[in-house]
């Protein structure tokens, strides 16, 4: 019998281990292996070059811009996506008629196809479009937003916080219904006032989501492409090229599958760094790991 | 009620939420020359169906909806399918070196898909499967994203209590048994939400498709909206509108529908176990 516990287990988890290793692990460690060799599809060339491709990552004038629109992207992402999904949770939380409406509006583009909401946003926010028009009828004069040099990563990044928000927000949402009502009564008692007892009751009670949240919006928002893509396509300039953009472009439009493949470890690193970072922040403000 | 007050920063907050469709959907049935009018009509002045009539002359849109929901569909199947049983096992059949083999798949979680997506091109270009849905089936299932879905089948059955599957042991069900007809019954919420997740992931994908693809008749619908340009590259407004609302609507309309089961569904599997 225990044998064959042995056997079933591996069957159980045989589809899931052997997709990880042929369609993950496998591909990362090629990516690794590309990215020390130029490798020109068009001349069909590939060779050894060691670390010739990062040496290039080094010196490409265009990568701290990159680097400065990705942390741009993802700091804007995450301040404005938890911060609007923290008010919305605590403004549902609230015993009030209709609540049940308001969330599934907040939740809903969420469902939407994120091409057919950016194209959306894409329209409302043309120099003649929809936003403009309402600003026009107030006497605003607005700006062209995605050809702005100041105004197109702000653009990005609420069109981003405004599609998925709804997400977080149910996460919150539900941490907030599991804090003990006791513990606000208490602290009413106590004297402390509405701002005190979500500083120190609400916010420690509901750490372990805010971690949670933040790791999967920060990984998420290094993800970004589809919006980038049809927004802006990098621009204006390179102010919104984001890495993994710039990666579909080195690598699907230039062809430059080795440079490109640096971009990728790059990323990689990236990721790897940012979520040992926060998982290990954790022991200092997460209350109650369990 | 002294709460009240609230409604108005409610229903400010909802704006950015709701107009957009509303405009999506309004601006579809305007003609061109109302698209960019001033003021701004919140309801066509003369509605017409143009935009919609285009929207299949130019495109196999038919096509590219069926191409979007059936992958979407397969891919969750199989995602179900995959997590499920992996989640199962690494919940509750003591298997050697179990803890090792989940750490390591759970390391999936670390990379992703647009890390590999250079070599992935590159074994699928091998394969001769570029310009089919291969890629778009498969990596899916057995790749990256099923990962996060075996972690919470595994949380779910975790925090399943043990009884009823000892029960059905003892009366002599094998493994593979206990979890068809006693593991995934329990496990329909955990499966809910796995397959909304998933099925929106597969829905959403447009890095994929658009390194993939390069049919019209395999595209599907995220790369297919982007398609509507005029000769100049410049998009055709209206068509693309009537198009994104044509993709929109059923799947809110759906999720209204059953909002209840999505939210807490959701809420819920992702946070407890």
């Amino acid at each position: 019998m225990k044998q064959r516990d042995h056997l079933v287990g591996y069957l159980f988890v045989a589809p899931q281990l052997i997709g990880s290793v042929v369609f993950v692990f496998v591909p990362l460690g090629l990516v690794v292996w590309y990215s020390l060799h130029e490798w020109n599809v068009l001349a069909d060339s590939f060779s050894f070059v060691g670390t010739e491709n990062y040496a290039a990552l080094v010196d490409d004038p265009r990568l701290p811009g990159v680097l400065r629109a990705t942390g741009l992207f993802s700091v804007g992402l995450v301040v404005v996506n938890l911060g609007l999904a923290l008010l919305l949770a605590v403004l549902l939380n609230q015993r009030l008629r209709g609540t049940i409406v308001f969330r599934t509006l907040f939740f809903s583009p969420v469902v939407v196809s994120l091409v057919a909401w950016t194209i959306v946003w894409g329209f409302l926010l043309q120099d003649d479009g929809g936003i403009n028009g309402l600003l026009r009828l107030t006497g605003i004069d607005g700006p062209n937003w995605l050809r702005g040099d100041g105004t197109a990563m702000g653009a990005v990044v609420l069109v981003q916080v405004f599609k998925n928000v709804g997400l977080n927000m149910v996460l919150f949402l539900a941490a907030l219904q599991g804090v003990p009502a006791q513990l606000y009564e208490a602290a009413t008692i106590d004297g402390a006032g509405a701002w005190t007892r979500f500083r120190r009751i609400t916010l420690p009670m509901i750490s372990p989501t805010v971690l949670l949240t933040s790791i999967i919006t920060v990984v998420g928002s290094l993800q970004v492409f589809a919006q980038i893509a049809v927004l802006t396509q990098g621009g204006p300039g390179t102010s919104t090229t984001v890495l993994v953009y710039y990666l579909y472009q080195q690598a699907f439009q230039f062809h430059h599958f080795g440079y490109g493949s640096a971009l990728s470890v790059l990323l990689f690193a990236i990721v790897l760094v940012l979520t040992l970072v926060q998982w290990r922040m954790r022991r200092r403000w997460v209350l109650d790991e369990t | 009620m002294r709460r009240n007050w609230l409604y108005g920063p409610l229903c400010l907050l909802a704006v950015p939420f709701l107009f957009p469709t509303w405009w999506m959907v309004t601006s579809s049935f305007k003609p061109v020359r109302e698209i960019f009018a001033f003021p701004p009509a919140l309801w066509p002045g003369s509605p017409t169906l143009e935009a919609y009539e285009r929207v299949f002359a130019l495109q196999p849109f038919a096509q590219q909806y069926w191409n979007s929901l059936y992958i979407a569909v397969v891919v969750t199947a199989g995602t179900l399918v995959v997590s499920s049983l992996a989640g199962y096992a690494f919940a509750r059949i003591p298997f050697r070196g179990a803890n090792v083999l989940f750490v390591v798949i759970l390391t999936g979680l670390l990379i992703p898909s647009e890390v590999t997506i250079v070599p992935l091109f590159q074994l699928f270009l091998t394969l001769g499967l570029t310009n089919t849905h291969w890629p778009l089936i498969l990596v899916p299932i057995f790749g990256a994203p099923s990962v996060l879905a075996t972690f919470i089948m595994r949380q779910f059955f975790l925090a399943l209590p043990r009884e009823l599957e000892e029960a059905a042991r003892v009366d002599g069900l094998g493994r593979f048994g206990t979890y068809l007809r006693i593991g995934l019954p329990l496990a329909r919420p955990a499966l809910g939400a796995v397959a909304i997740f998933t099925f929106l992931h597969s829905w959403n994908l447009y890095l994929e498709p658009i390194v993939y693809l390069t049919t019209p008749s395999t595209f599907t619908l995220p790369q297919a909206l982007t398609q509507y340009v005029d000769a100049y590259g410049g998009p055709m407004w209206n068509v693309q509108l009537a198009a994104a609302s044509l993709t929109a609507i059923p799947v809110l309309a759906v999720f209204v529908a059953a909002q209840r089961q999505f939210v807490e569904g959701l809420a819920h599997t992702g946070l407890k176990g």
